[in-house]
């Protein structure tokens, strides 16, 4: 083998497209979330072998066919539940899952749950464009009451949830917020995502031109001053030149407030300070600012290291054969009450 | 004085309430047997509540064993000694114990209370209307409390210690070892040495009771049984089934990936699994039955060899989850320890109904390899063949149990690990002229490459995928062609059927035909019926898809088909629909094994029709159990 072919290759975003025709529709965010996580996996360095993207079903789930690495497009709402198998079986290879509002919320609501809560070591992205797309435009989970669409002529009468706050609640490790063109803040996100080993839950504000076209325009490329960028250590500001702050009352509620010196303003001190790692009860309540009251908070919304679920359970094999020494069947099978019958026929 | 009698077998049924420790007092006394070196089948039978209301009818909990100087195949049809803790326990199992049987009562029990609740106006110990029954009415609970006198235990915990009593008594009925016992005794209360001592205490007032007292003037002695010389083991099901799993993926030269929700009665194959983790076994408790399936087929995605178990319900849950193991072509062993259904239906009761959920219990054209254990031990071999099937064909398999051979145990004559089969199993790696749907001319099996391998990155899901590349396809010719390829692969699983093993002759009268855990009925009632110089003979499926080669010729041979099956017919529908014979059923649906008396019937009856094959249009008549 020469030198040449020893130095690994770096590889650039068009590694990571498949050959496959994109089949999503002309101006889908989608478009724009999978350049973004193509340009991550080439600027991170990953190598296209040992990463796998899993996904359910519904628009967002086709992401993995366009994918130039190992993937699995498989059935709905499943996808936390298969991508758990497998990092638990494989646990050196990154495991990503590609999910959305239906299908991570509402079919498989459950294993979405389950995955954080045990902190597996995956890293699910959310598509969040509160519609059903792929079955053509019924109202979703994450869709505002009222929400006239398919099968609600008259409005929708459920309350939406709100993603990130289901993701802190199951017990999230690493959460964040991002919208679908936002590619410079998604970039941060995903190498800080890929850094993270545990269960990581990444909500993109992702919009559908066809069935909810507009309805994260007022967020995304932030015309009114309504999105939120969070750093850590720095004060909740918002704005024209970080005009607004958000400050609490006595009673635990947010407030926005005009920052400065002087009558009716606020001084910077008195507002939240962005901890990633902070309160959960700071967390949710970031987690939990909406439109049109509130900005919609961007970034790292919260992080708590720890051990990951595989990690623990292949230690407890290691464990376990350090303790036992290693598996030997014969002596698992003359385990318990045995006997021997002998040339006779009969038991001694 | 006492006298010595010598017994061939024997059925004991031990019934009391949930939480009168009857399972432990049938396991004590089957280990008691199995030291003494008799032929044993163990049937547990329980109810599904915990600890349901005491005294009640539906909180009774039975544990029935045989045991033998000769060879026997099942549990026994009725008790000769049936044992008693309270009225509602006698309430519930009278009906089984023949005239003149043995009946050995806990007359403390036989309270104005207790009798109420199991539905008796005067005391049947003392009415006369168990005069036909050789009654033994001995105060248990009193004689508990008494040999505990003295000791620092609460009347409650003393209590307690009653199914002991009944243990010991037993064992001086059959002359049994007392040592062993005791020694077992102590080990499991190790952790709670006074409650150790109580019990052996209480053992052995049994005991001495039985010598002293004059009712028991007879010792009943069962010599020990002939086997194949060898190693044995007392077995359950689901302990073989756990192990055959291990061995399995041992010899495919893999790890054990094992995921499962609990459900009885599968629930023990995990908690077995989740011990044997020096094996590389990796158990992973699932938050529902759909992640269990969903994480196995990660697993062998992944390279593992993966397994998911449950019961008819939890496997109608998997059902679409399957058909994407079956779409994308994955290796994955899918465990059914079948009970009474349908829905909840009879959780801790056996029963074979989830034969057509099996074959057929999924959206589309999807069909699945399909094989089931027989017996206890036979769980073991099984296990070994599914994972060796689903890793060289890469298909789902489905593995049937059922509650019956699950809880069941046997003696077990040990195999030699070294005479087993291993198989290979490859992962390609070389990236030249891959296509993810390539197969193997033989077997039809796509390679089996695992995610980490360089150069061979590719996709895969459940939408119809081109017959050679992959990818998406919805042309119509192409979909025609993989539903017949996923079905000619799963047909050509026949090549790993072996030659046919008939018990009795390949032609005949009367031909039983059945599969799973009836075999040791079966063929018991076949047996007993060729003593009697008549001409039939049994055939017990292992493979139910794709049914065995010879079976075609084999039904042909017989004048009547007898399908016997703890179901409305399922096999039989099969069997017709394939060869066009009129086959006739035995089918029993109460969530019990079938007794060999009524297979027995069953086939008499038939060796005195006139005969219908090879008649191709029958009405389906099938007997049914009264």
């Amino acid at each position: 083998m020469s030198d040449a072919a020893k130095k690994p290759i770096k590889l650039g975003k068009k590694d990571f497209e498949s050959d496959q025709d994109v089949r999503w529709c002309p101006g889908c965010g989608d478009y724009a979330i999978l350049a973004t996580v193509q340009r991550a996996l080439a600027q991170i360095g990953v190598k296209r072998e040992s990463t796998v993207f899993v996904s359910g079903i519904g628009c967002s789930s086709r992401f993995p066919y366009y994918m130039n690495t190992y993937g699995f497009h498989s059935i709905h709402g499943r996808a936390p539940a298969i991508a758990s198998g497998l990092k638990i079986a494989r646990p050196e290879l990154d495991v990503w899952v590609i999910t959305g509002d239906g299908d991570g919320l509402s079919i498989g609501g459950n294993h979405l749950l389950h995955a954080l809560r045990r902190n597996m070591d995956l890293k699910i992205l959310l598509f969040n464009n509160q519609i059903y797309g792929l079955t053509k435009g019924q109202y979703s989970p994450t869709s505002a009451i009222g929400t006239r669409a398919a099968s609600t002529p008259v409005g929708s009468v459920d309350y939406p949830v709100a993603p990130a706050t289901i993701a802190l609640g199951a017990g999230a490790t690493f959460v964040a917020r991002v919208a679908d063109t936002d590619a410079k803040t998604m970039l941060g996100i995903l190498e800080r995502a890929y850094q993270h080993k545990g269960s990581v839950f990444i909500e993109i504000l992702q919009n559908c031109p066809v069935f909810n076209d507009g309805i994260w325009d007022t967020v995304k490329d932030d015309p009114t001053g309504h999105q939120m960028h969070l750093a850590e250590g720095k004060p909740l500001r918002f704005g024209e030149n970080g005009k607004h702050g958000i400050k609490l009352d006595a009673e635990m509620r947010p407030h926005v407030v005009e920052v400065g010196d002087g009558p009716g303003l606020t001084p910077e001190s008195e507002l939240l300070v962005h901890k990633e790692q902070g309160s959960t009860a700071y967390a949710f309540l970031l987690a939990s600012l909406m439109q049109p009251d509130f900005p919609v908070p961007v970034g790292v919304l919260h992080r708590d290291p720890k051990p990951s679920y595989e990690q623990m359970a292949i230690q407890q094999v290691a464990d376990a054969k350090a303790k036992q020494g290693e598996g030997d069947l014969e002596k698992l099978l003359y385990s318990g009450m045995v006997w021997e019958v002998g040339a006779d026929g009969v038991k001694h | 004085m006492s006298t010595e009698q010598e017994l061939e077998r024997v059925v004991i049924r031990f019934a009391g309430d949930s939480g009168d420790g009857m399972q432990l007092t049938g396991t004590e006394f089957t280990k008691a047997a199995a030291e003494a070196g008799n032929d044993i089948a163990t049937f547990p039978d329980f109810p599904a509540e915990i600890r349901a209301p005491a005294g009640s009818l539906a909180g009774v909990s039975g544990f029935q064993l045989h045991f033998s100087s000769t060879e026997i195949y099942t549990p026994g049809d009725a008790p000769d000694v049936l044992v008693v803790m309270n009225p509602a326990a006698l309430k519930s199992n009278l009906k089984d114990l023949p005239d003149g049987g043995t009946l050995i009562a806990n007359s403390g029990t036989f309270i104005e209370a207790n009798l109420k609740k199991a539905g008796y106006a005067t005391n049947p110990l003392e009415d006369g209307s168990l005069a036909k029954y050789k009654l033994n009415a001995v105060d248990i609970s009193q004689l508990t409390l008494t040999a505990l006198d003295g000791t620092d235990l609460s009347t409650k915990e003393k209590g307690r210690s009653k199914n002991f009593f009944a243990l010991g008594l037993v064992f001086w009925m059959y002359g049994r070892d007392t040592e062993p016992e005791i020694r077992r005794i102590y080990q499991q209360f190790a952790k709670k040495p006074g409650l150790g001592d109580a019990n052996v205490k209480v053992f052995k007032a049994g005991y001495h009771y039985g010598e002293t007292a004059e009712v028991f003037q007879t010792q009943y002695k069962v010599p020990p049984a002939q086997f194949k010389p060898g190693m044995y083991r007392n077995i359950t099901g689901n302990e073989a089934l756990a192990i055959g799993l291990v061995a399995g993926a041992q010899f495919a030269g893999k790890s054990l990936f094992y995921s499962g929700y609990p459900i009885t009665p599968a629930s023990s194959i995990l908690h077995s699994l989740a011990k044997y983790k020096n094996f590389g076994t990796v158990t992973f408790q699932a938050e529902d039955e759909i992640a269990a399936v969903g994480a196995a087929i990660g697993a062998a995605y992944g390279g593992a060899v993966a397994v998911t178990a449950s019961s008819g319900p939890g496997v109608a849950l998997k059902g679409e989850a399957i058909g994407l193991g079956i779409m994308t072509e994955l290796p994955l062993v899918i465990v059914n320890v079948q009970r009474g259904g349908p829905s909840t239906g009879l959780p801790t009761k056996t029963e074979q109904s989830d034969l057509n959920q099996a074959i057929y219990g999924r959206n589309g054209e999807a069909p699945c390899p399909v094989i089931a254990a027989k017996s206890p031990g036979d769980s073991f071999y099984a296990a070994i063949e599914a994972v060796k099937v689903a890793t060289k064909y890469m298909v789902p398999v489905f593995l049937l149990s059922d509650g019956y051979i699950a809880n069941g145990s046997e003696p077990w004559p040990l195999p030699d690990l070294r005479a087993l089969p291993k198989f290979e199993v490859l992962h390609r790696t070389d990236p030249n002229g891959y296509f993810v749907y390539q197969r193997d001319p033989e077997t039809l099996a796509r390679a089996w490459v695992i995610p980490g391998t360089p150069g061979l990155e590719h996709r895969i899901g459940g939408i119809e995928k081109d017959a050679l590349t992959g990818n998406i396809s919805y042309d119509p010719a192409n979909h025609e062609k993989q539903t017949h390829v996923r079905a000619e692969k799963v047909a050509r699983v026949a090549q790993e059927i072996g030659a046919p093993d008939i018990f009795g002759d390949k032609t005949g009268d009367v031909l039983v035909l059945g599969w799973g855990g009836t075999f040791g009925a079966l063929r018991q009632a076949a047996s007993a019926v060729r003593a009697q110089g008549k001409k039939v003979s049994h055939y017990h499926l292992r493979w139910l898809n794709p049914l065995e080669p010879a079976l075609d010729e084999i039904v042909r041979g017989f004048k009547h088909v007898l399908v016997a099956e703890l179901n409305m017919g399922q096999l039989r529908h099969i069997v017709r629909d394939r060869y066009l014979i009129d086959a006739v059923g035995l089918n029993k649906i109460q969530g019990q094994p079938f007794k060999v008396r009524e297979v027995v019937a069953a086939i008499e009856k038939l060796l005195e029709s006139p005969a219908k094959q090879p008649a191709a249009a029958g009405n389906g008549q099938e007997y049914v159990i009264q």
